[in-house]
């Protein structure tokens, strides 16, 4: 019934030539996510990019199961020393994870270019 | 629509997760014909998913031979949505969700249903059932002439 979270990896890199990996996120984000979540970030390996962009353009809905995927997700990247943004939040989800304290781990943005400026 | 006719809205849900979606979108057709703005269903949508989860998940323990009810009952400025399973219900309410000590590993990064729906409805109230059955969690949410 939920539908299923497909996710893949993009390499960019910031305006001033840093590299940054793109988790590019789709479907519902929800307790069954934790493949698409946790293992495409884990996946990304020791030598992954110290800058992390996650994409949420494409997922039309986030469940509080799935909002914990993505605090682990945090958890995991500060650990690693690395740094998170996401972009492409609906107006009400950019509310529902700034509620539960997001911003403070992971500033959000409306768009990539924005992001990636901000990295 | 200019003059709303109060009425009552009812689906039973499988305990099986993802069925919260059905939930969802009937809770957000009845909202639109009462004339609630778009991000107050937005809110609404979300409170009524977890209230759905939570009786999925921990009323019924996922199991499909018992089914969740949705009850909604829609009045020309508000719309209640009781939420009921087959379980004893919350003992305490938990504690408000502190990302600090999620992102250090002291608090589960789960359990924030809860807190969601007291933050996106108006009255939120959950109610164990007699003889340890039966439980509900009714959700209100209310048009505001002056800011609608």
């Amino acid at each position: 019934m939920q539908s299923e979270t497909r996710a893949h990896v993009d390499q960019l890199t910031t305006p001033a030539g840093d590299p940054v990996a793109v988790l590019r996120f789709e479907g519902d984000i929800a307790s069954t996510s934790r493949n698409a979540v946790l293992g495409t970030y884990q996946a990304l390996g020791k030598d992954a990019a110290k800058l992390i962009l996650l994409d949420f353009t494409k997922v039309e809905y986030i469940n509080s199961s799935g909002i914990a995927l993505v605090i682990q997700l945090l958890m995991e990247a500060a650990n690693a020393g690395q740094k998170v943004a996401a972009f492409g939040l609906s107006a009400h989800f950019t509310k529902v994870f700034t509620m539960v304290g997001i911003p403070k781990y992971a500033s959000l943005f409306s768009a990539q270019a924005e992001a990636l400026a901000a990295l | 629509m200019s003059e709303f006719k109060s009425t009552t809205v009812e689906v039973r849900l499988p305990s099986r997760m993802g069925y919260e979606k059905v939930a969802m979108s009937t809770a957000a057709a009845v909202a639109k014909l009462i004339g609630f703005r778009e991000d107050r269903i937005e809110d609404l949508k979300t409170a009524v998913a977890e209230a759905c989860i939570n009786a999925i998940e921990h009323g019924n323990r996922l199991n499909e031979n018992l089914s969740v009810g949705v009850v909604l009952n829609a009045s020309a400025h508000s719309l209640e949505v009781k939420v009921t399973d087959d379980g004893k219900g919350m003992a305490t309410q938990p504690a408000k969700p502190d990302i600090d000590r999620k992102m250090h590993g002291q608090e589960d990064p789960r359990g924030m249903g809860m807190f969601l729906i007291h933050a996106l409805v108006d009255e939120a109230e959950w109610v164990a059932g007699a003889d340890g059955k039966g439980s509900y969690v009714r959700l209100v949410i209310r048009l505001d002439k002056d800011t609608e």
